[in-house]
C-alpha cells in the first residue's frame, strides 16, 4: 500500500488499459468476480436460509411473541391501562363491559380457549376460568351489573391477580417466557425468582453442561489410544479395525441405547457378571442405569466415533520420522510423545472435542432412554415443552439460551485455543 | 406394518401418477402396536371391504400428535383426516382450535335400540371435539414371584416398603403419582383433587412419593414397565392395562394384574380443524362406521380395553386368538372396579403445567 501510494503522490493515478484508474477497474472487476460467485452459490444460500435459517429465526422468535393477548382483548387490555394493580382491587365496570365485548369476539372466533391456554402459562387455572367464562358470556345481561355476572361465571374474576397477570402479559411481546427459563416470573413488584420448588432450569443446564464436559473428556480419554493405535498400525489391519469404530456408527440410536439398558441394568449381564464372580453381593446390585452414570456411559459409546475420526485423520499425517528423530537425539518414549506427537495432534482433539460437546449438548433421546431422573438434559424439557405442554415459547426460550451458550463457549475456546486450530483431517 | 403401509401409499401414489386414481387415501393417525392392529382388524378392513373407494393409510405418529397438528395448522397443510389421542389431548386441540367440534347426535350412529349417541356415549363426551373410543386405565402389574407370600390387593401396596421391597416404576409424570400418593397418605378419593389444588396438598404428596422415592424406575414410554417387570428390575410397576393383559395372557409371565386404584382414562378420535369439505365428508363417515356399537364392541377381541359406549358392553365377546373371555380383562368390568379414579380432565388442563415444574424440580433434586 506504501509504495502504491507515493507512487499516486509522483505521478498521478495509474490507469488501466481502458483509461480508468487501475484501482477503480480492479474493484470492479473484483465486484464482478464476486457477485458472479454470490450467483453461482445463490441457490443452496436461498435454500439454506428458506428451509434453515428462516424456520429457526421464526422459532426463536417465539420465545418473545405474545401477540395473542393484545389481539384478543384489544378492548380489554386498552380499559386496563388505568387501572392500578397496586390497588388490591378488581378493576371497574367499563373494565368488564370490554371484556365482555372481547370475549363474544373471541368465543365467535374460538380464540379464548387459546388465550387461556397462553395465559396459563403464567397463572394456573385461566385456562379453566376462560372456557367457563366463554361458555356463559353470552347469556350475560348488558344493563345488569356485569362485575357480579362475571364473578358469578367464574369467583378468579373478582380475584385482582387475574387481573393483574391480564395486564403484566397484555403486551404483543413478552419477557415471560425467558424469565421462565431462567427460573424468574414477573410479579407484581417486577422480576423475582420463582419459588424453591419451581426452580428447575438453571439446574438442567448446568447438569447439561456438566455432562457434556464429561462426556467429552471420557471421548477423549477412550478414543485418543484408539485412534493413536488406528493411525500407527499397518493400512491392513487399521482398516480392519476402523469397521469395528464404525460398526456402531451404523447401528440404530435406538438399538444401541436398548443395547445398554440389558448391560447395565440390575438384572443386566454387568451386574450378573459381578455377583457370579462375587465383585457384588446379590442384594447391593450396582446401580448403573437410569442416571447420570448410564447417560455419561451410553453418550461415551455413541459419541465416540466422533472424537476418534478427526483424531484418526490429524494423526495419520503426523510423520513417524518425527517420533524416530526425537528418540535418536535421546528422547524417551514419553518425551518423544508428550514432546513432538502430542502438540502436533492437538487439532484433531480441538475438532474433536467440539463436535462431541456440541452434539452433546444437545442431545435427548440417550438421556430419556438411560438417564432416570439424575442424568437428563436441557433438551429433555424443551422436547417435552414443544410435544407434549405444548407451550412452544418456553421451549424457544430454552434453546435460544442454549444457542447463546454454545457460542459463549465457542467464542471461549477461539479466544483460548484458536478455531485455525481445528482440523478435521 | 410400515411395510404394508408403504406398499399401499406407494400403490396409490404411482396409480394416482397413471391419472386413473382408483382409491382415495386417508390417513388414520394412531399408537401403533397391538393397538393399531385392533382398530385395522375391527374397524379399518371391514370399512375398506365396504367402501372399495377409500383407502386408509395407518400412520403411527400419535404420541407427537399434539405438536404435530400444530405444525401442520401453521404451515397451512394438514394431512391427516382422523387422530388417535387421548382426551386430555383432544382438550387441549379443542381449546387451540386444531380440533373440529362435533355433533354427536347429528354426527355418530344411534345404538341399535335407539338411543342417541349423545346418551349412549354419556359422561364420556369430555370435550365437543372429542369421539370416545376406548376406556383405558393406568394400573399397577406385580411379579407373583417377587411379592412373598400376601399378594398385594391393595394400590397402597406401592408405598409400602416394608411389605413389599424392592423397585417400582412409575409414569414420569405427576398425573395419576400424585392422586395415589395422596390417597395412600389418607386422604379420601373424594378430596384428592381440593387437595392437590393446593400447595399444602402439593407438598403432602411429594413427601409421600419422597418415600419411595430411591426405590423407583421412571417410566415414558408404554412399552416400559412390562419390559422392566419381566427383567424382574421392577417388583410392580404402573402401566396401561392392555400392556398388562399382553404380558400375562400372551407372553405368559409371572406377573399379575393389581387393579385397585385404577385410573380411568379414554381415548379417541379428533378429525383436524379446517379440513376440506370433502375430506371432512369422509372422515365423518368412517367415524360414523368405527364408532358405532358393534364396532366398538368387536374391538375388545383383539385388546382389553372396553368400549366407551354403553350399548357395546353386552356384546364384548371372547378374544379373537386366545379365545378366553375378554370381559373379566376389561377395566370396566364390576370385579375390577371396586375402587377406581376417573382422570379429571378440567383439573389437569389447569394445573398441568404447574405441577409439572414442582414435579420434575421435585425428581431432579
Amino acid at each position: 500500500m506504501g509504495s502504491m501510494a507515493n507512487g499516486d503522490n509522483i505521478s498521478g493515478p495509474i490507469l488501466a488499459a481502458d483509461g480508468r484508474p487501475l484501482r477503480q477497474s480492479l474493484a470492479r472487476a473484483l465486484r464482478l468476480q464476486k457477485l458472479r460467485a454470490l450467483m453461482l452459490i445463490a441457490p443452496l444460500l436461498i435454500f439454506i436460509l428458506v428451509t434453515f435459517a428462516a424456520p429457526i429465526a421464526d422459532m426463536l422468535f417465539r420465545s418473545v411473541e405474545n401477540s395473542i393477548v393484545p389481539d384478543t382483548l384489544p378492548l380489554t387490555v386498552a380499559a386496563l391501562e388505568d387501572w392500578d394493580e397496586t390497588s388490591g382491587k378488581p378493576p371497574g365496570e367499563e373494565v368488564f363491559a370490554a371484556l365482555r365485548q372481547d370475549l363474544l369476539a373471541a368465543v365467535a372466533a374460538k380464540a379464548h380457549t387459546r388465550l387461556g391456554s397462553r395465559l396459563n402459562y403464567e397463572q394456573t387455572g385461566i385456562a379453566s376460568l376462560l372456557r367457563k367464562t366463554g361458555r356463559r358470556v353470552k347469556r350475560m345481561n348488558e344493563d345488569g351489573e356485569l362485575a357480579v355476572q362475571f364473578a358469578n361465571a367464574h369467583k378468579s374474576w373478582s380475584d385482582p391477580e387475574t387481573w393483574a397477570v391480564i395486564k403484566r402479559f397484555s403486551g404483543a411481546y413478552t419477557s415471560g417466557y425467558f424469565l421462565n427459563a431462567i427460573d424468574a416470573q414477573l410479579g407484581a413488584t417486577g422480576v423475582e425468582a420463582r419459588p424453591d420448588n419451581e426452580r428447575i432450569y438453571i439446574l438442567l443446564f448446568e447438569r447439561t453442561l456438566l455432562l457434556s464436559i464429561a462426556i467429552t473428556v471420557a471421548c477423549l480419554l477412550i478414543g485418543y489410544p484408539v485412534a493413536f493405535l488406528l493411525a500407527t498400525l499397518p493400512m491392513r489391519t487399521s482398516n480392519m479395525l476402523m469397521i469395528l469404530v464404525l460398526l456402531p456408527f451404523w447401528t440404530s440410536l435406538l438399538v444401541r441405547t436398548s443395547a445398554w439398558k440389558v448391560l447395565l441394568q440390575q438384572q443386566g449381564v454387568i451386574n450378573d457378571t459381578l455377583v457370579f464372580v462375587g465383585l457384588v453381593a446379590d442384594d447391593a446390585r450396582l446401580a448403573m442405569i437410569n442416571n447420570q452414570t448410564g447417560t455419561v456411559i451410553a453418550m461415551t459409546h455413541i459419541l465416540l466415533p466422533f472424537m476418534i475420526l478427526p483424531l484418526y485423520s490429524v494423526m495419520r499425517t503426523i510423520p513417524p520420522s518425527y517420533m524416530r528423530a526425537a528418540k535418536s537425539l535421546g528422547a524417551t518414549d514419553w518425551t518423544a510423545f508428550w514432546r513432538v506427537y502430542f502438540p502436533q495432534s492437538v487439532p484433531g482433539i480441538g475438532a474433536g472435542a467440539i463436535l462431541v460437546f456440541i452434539l452433546a449438548i444437545g442431545y435427548y433421546i440417550t438421556p430419556e432412554l438411560v438417564g432416570g431422573t439424575s442424568g437428563t438434559f436441557i433438551s429433555n424439557r424443551i422436547a417435552y415443552h414443544i410435544s407434549s405442554s405444548l407451550n412452544w415459547g418456553l421451549a424457544a426460550a430454552l434453546g435460544v439460551i442454549l444457542l447463546l451458550v454454545v457460542l459463549v463457549l465457542y467464542w471461549l475456546y477461539d479466544r483460548i485455543i484458536g478455531i485455525d486450530n481445528v482440523k478435521l483431517g | 406394518m410400515r411395510l404394508r403401509t408403504f406398499l399401499a401409499a406407494g400403490a396409490v401414489a404411482s396409480v394416482a401418477i397413471a391419472g386413473a386414481a382408483q382409491a382415495e387415501d386417508m390417513t388414520i393417525v394412531s399408537w401403533g402396536g397391538a393397538y393399531s392392529a385392533s382398530q385395522l382388524n375391527a374397524y379399518h378392513k371391514p370399512y375398506m371391504e365396504m367402501n372399495p373407494g377409500v383407502n386408509i393409510i395407518n400412520d403411527e405418529s400419535a404420541a407427537e400428535a399434539v405438536a404435530k397438528l400444530r405444525a401442520m395448522a401453521e404451515a397451512g397443510n394438514t394431512t391427516w383426516d382422523v387422530v388417535d389421542v387421548v382426551a386430555s389431548d383432544a382438550i387441549r386441540l379443542c381449546d387451540e382450535g386444531l380440533a373440529m367440534e362435533i355433533d354427536p347426535d347429528a354426527m355418530l350412529a344411534a345404538a341399535p335400540d335407539g338411543t342417541p349417541a349423545s346418551k349412549d356415549f354419556g359422561e364420556f363426551l369430555v370435550s365437543p371435539c372429542f369421539i370416545p373410543q376406548i376406556v383405558y386405565s393406568t394400573t399397577f402389574g406385580y411379579r407373583t414371584d417377587l411379592v412373598g407370600g400376601t399378594p398385594p390387593e391393595d394400590v397402597c401396596a406401592v408405598f409400602d416398603l416394608e411389605n413389599y421391597p424392592g423397585k417400582r416404576s412409575l409414569e414420569k409424570r405427576p398425573i395419576n403419582n400424585m392422586e395415589w400418593a395422596l390417597m395412600c397418605d389418607g386422604v379420601a378419593k373424594a378430596d384428592v383433587y381440593d387437595a392437590l389444588a393446593t400447595d399444602e396438598g402439593q407438598a403432602r404428596a411429594f413427601a409421600k412419593l419422597d418415600t419411595i422415592k430411591d426405590q423407583v424406575v421412571w417410566w415414558s414410554s408404554g412399552a416400559d414397565t412390562p419390559q422392566l417387570l419381566a427383567d424382574g428390575e421392577v417388583v410392580m410397576g404402573s402401566t396401561y392395562n392392555g400392556r398388562l393383559f399382553k404380558l400375562i395372557e400372551e407372553d405368559k409371565q409371572s406377573v399379575a394384574m393389581l387393579w385397585d386404584g385404577q385410573v380411568f382414562d379414554l381415548d379417541g378420535w379428533i378429525i383436524p380443524a379446517n379440513l376440506s369439505d370433502e375430506r371432512k365428508k369422509r372422515a365423518l363417515h368412517y367415524i360414523y362406521f368405527a364408532t358405532d356399537t358393534q364396532r366398538l364392541a368387536d374391538q375388545a377381541k383383539y385388546i382389553s380395553y372396553g368400549p366407551t359406549r354403553m350399548s357395546s358392553a353386552p356384546l364384548v365377546d371372547k378374544h379373537a386368538t386366545l379365545g378366553i373371555d375378554m370381559a373379566p380383562h376389561m377395566p370396566t368390568d364390576p370385579n375390577n372396579m371396586r375402587n377406581t379414579l376417573l382422570y379429571n380432565y378440567e383439573f389437569w388442563a389447569d394445573y398441568r403445567d404447574d405441577i409439572d415444574a414442582k414435579f420434575q424440580t421435585w425428581l431432579a433434586k
